[in-house]
């Protein structure tokens, strides 16, 4: 992890009073997946989205990726606004969607071979990142023969390699064991603290959620909005000492998570009573 | 309802159909082999009816050596595969590209669907008329006729082959600034590939069974054209003999794609 500069990027997101409303078949059943979205996101912010199911968050993400447009406002990276996928926001999925055919090295610099860099070029790269998730030796593995989590640090290198400014996400631990994924968030975070970049992570898990983030936004369904932000230092402080079971045992942890449980359980509450008298 | 068995140790219970079966396939061969020398040798079934596995020999090495319908079995056996071949080739580059077309756009869909979904399910011997009509006696309305059994269900495998890849890797890709073009090339037609393998294998098998019809056009040469030939003479010898060998040549074809998707396609069945 030593030895070469970290890209300085001075971008800036902005996410400016951004709705998305699914059409139905008829008018009267459109569903408002997102409604007056703000959120500016600075680089080198760590953020967490949590929230109860159906409000909004991976809606949220697929906004930023470009995957979808909004209905409503804009979203701006940098200068520029987001208008499609593009190279400069990197994506994690929940399941792997590495390539079967390619081995890890080949999925890796698979991104800059689409953009047309050099061969030597883009395999340093790759080499280089592959180190960051400690996938050194697994060079020319098949994606088959690697466990779940391996699977995906693949795709967090695969991401980096193409060196976006921002990295997007979408719950890509819920799939892992729970020693795997304490092992993924530790180097998670390692690799947001050496690469500076914006994340833009998403889970159902509280704790995962407190332990990451540099900020929480905690959103909340019918419609999909952001309820609540909370600004973290859990994850500095796990990257000062690097104790995390003592970090996620302490008082400030277990009362901030009682907080924020309480306010997704008291939504899925609403949503279920909601839906019972529909 | 009885349980499955206990399974022996590393084994999964209750997973359909695990297990070697080659053994029980090489049995069912050799008694069915014993079966015919049985029911010949013993005069149960008239010559005409079932020739004797010794005169289906003969008959082979007569072929080989001396040749049956004007000519040696190795001529026939040439011509058939050209045709065969030739076909299946001109599908591979026609019928596989415009079956991932058809995947990949809504405009090549609307274009070819009608037509591949009307003459699919029709006979070839059914618009052999036509061809010959249309194309005259010569090679090509032979390899054209096997062609056409061959186009349909391998486009209708590269079409369905497309919608194996996952949208999360086609967004993957176009996050890591990958052009429509390249996705297609790099991501689409890669995870197609086992289903192309598929179609490939079934229309090689189609147009083997295609074979016969095409030989029907005027013919003086191939397996197909020597087993029609025969029977007129009610040489069932030569009949059974040309089956053998047509069966054997398909087989053995199958043997190489099925080698060649797993050399070429080790990921299949793990993702």
């Amino acid at each position: 992890m030593k030895g070469f500069a970290v890209t300085a990027q001075m971008e800036r997101l902005k996410i400016s009073n951004v709705s998305l409303t699914y059409p139905g078949l008829h008018s009267n059943e459109a569903v408002v997946a997102l409604r007056g979205v703000n959120l500016t996101i600075e680089s080198g912010e760590f953020i967490v989205a949590l929230g109860a199911s159906g409000c909004g968050k991976t809606t949220l993400l697929n906004l930023l990726a470009g995957f979808m447009s909004p209905t409503e406002g804009e979203i701006t990276l940098g200068d520029k606004r987001v208008e499609g996928p593009g190279a400069d926001r990197g994506v994690v999925f929940q399941k792997h969607a590495l390539l079967p055919w390619l081995n890890v090295i080949d999925n890796t610099e698979f991104g800059l071979k689409l953009q047309g860099v050099p061969k030597a070029q883009r395999r340093e790269r790759a080499v280089r990142n592959l180190a960051l998730v400690g996938l050194q030796d697994f060079h020319n593995h098949m994606i088959y023969h690697l466990s779940g989590g391996m699977q995906q640090r693949v795709g967090v290198a695969r991401a980096l390699t193409c060196d976006p400014a921002m990295l997007l996400m979408d719950e890509p631990m819920a799939a892992l064991d729970a020693l795997t994924r304490e092992s993924i968030q530790e180097l998670l975070l390692r690799v947001w603290e050496h690469t500076h970049k914006m994340f833009f992570f998403i889970t159902h898990s509280v704790e995962e959620a407190l332990f990451l983030g540099s900020r929480l936004i905690v959103m909340s369904p019918r419609p999909g909005r952001i309820t609540h932000t909370y600004e973290l230092d859990f994850n500095r402080r796990f990257l000062a000492d690097g104790n995390a079971r003592a970090i996620k045992s302490s008082p400030d942890f277990i009362q901030m998570r009682e907080t924020v449980l309480g306010i997704i359980y008291g939504d899925e509450l609403q949503v279920s009573q909601e839906l019972a008298h529909a | 309802m009885p349980r499955a068995r206990p399974v022996r140790a590393g084994r999964v219970y209750g997973a359909p159909g695990e297990g070697y079966s080659g053994h029980i396939s090489l049995i069912t061969a050799l008694i069915l082999i014993g079966l015919w020398f049985l029911v010949t040798e013993a005069g149960w079934v008239k010559p005409l009816f079932l020739p004797s596995p010794v005169a289906v020999y003969n008959k082979f090495v007569v072929a080989w050596t001396d040749g049956v319908a004007n000519s040696t079995l190795w001529e026939h056996t040439w011509a058939s595969l050209k045709r065969v071949f030739g076909a299946f080739l001109l599908a591979c580059v026609t019928a596989i590209p415009i079956g991932i077309m058809m995947g990949v756009s809504r405009i090549a869909r609307g274009l070819f669907d009608p037509i591949i979904e009307f003459y699919r399910p029709l006979p070839p011997l059914a618009y052999l008329p036509l061809v010959i009509i249309w194309l005259g006696i010569g090679e090509f309305p032979k390899i054209f006729l096997i062609y056409l059994a061959i186009f349909a269900p391998m486009a209708i495998a590269a079409r369905a082959g497309v919608k194996s890849v996952s949208i999360e890797q086609i967004h993957a890709a176009y996050a890591m600034g990958g052009t429509r073009g390249q996705i297609i090339r790099h991501v689409i037609v890669k995870a197609a590939l086992p289903e192309i393998f598929t179609g490939m294998r079934i229309g090689i098998g189609v147009g083997w069974t295609t074979l016969v019809a095409a030989e029907m056009i005027a013919a003086d040469r191939g397996l197909g054209f020597m087993v029609l030939n025969s029977a007129q003479f009610l040489d069932s010898a030569a009949v059974v003999m040309g089956i053998i060998v047509i069966g054997l040549f398909a087989f053995a074809f199958d043997l190489v794609v099925r080698y060649m998707e797993r050399v070429m396609i080790p990921w299949k069945g793990k993702v």
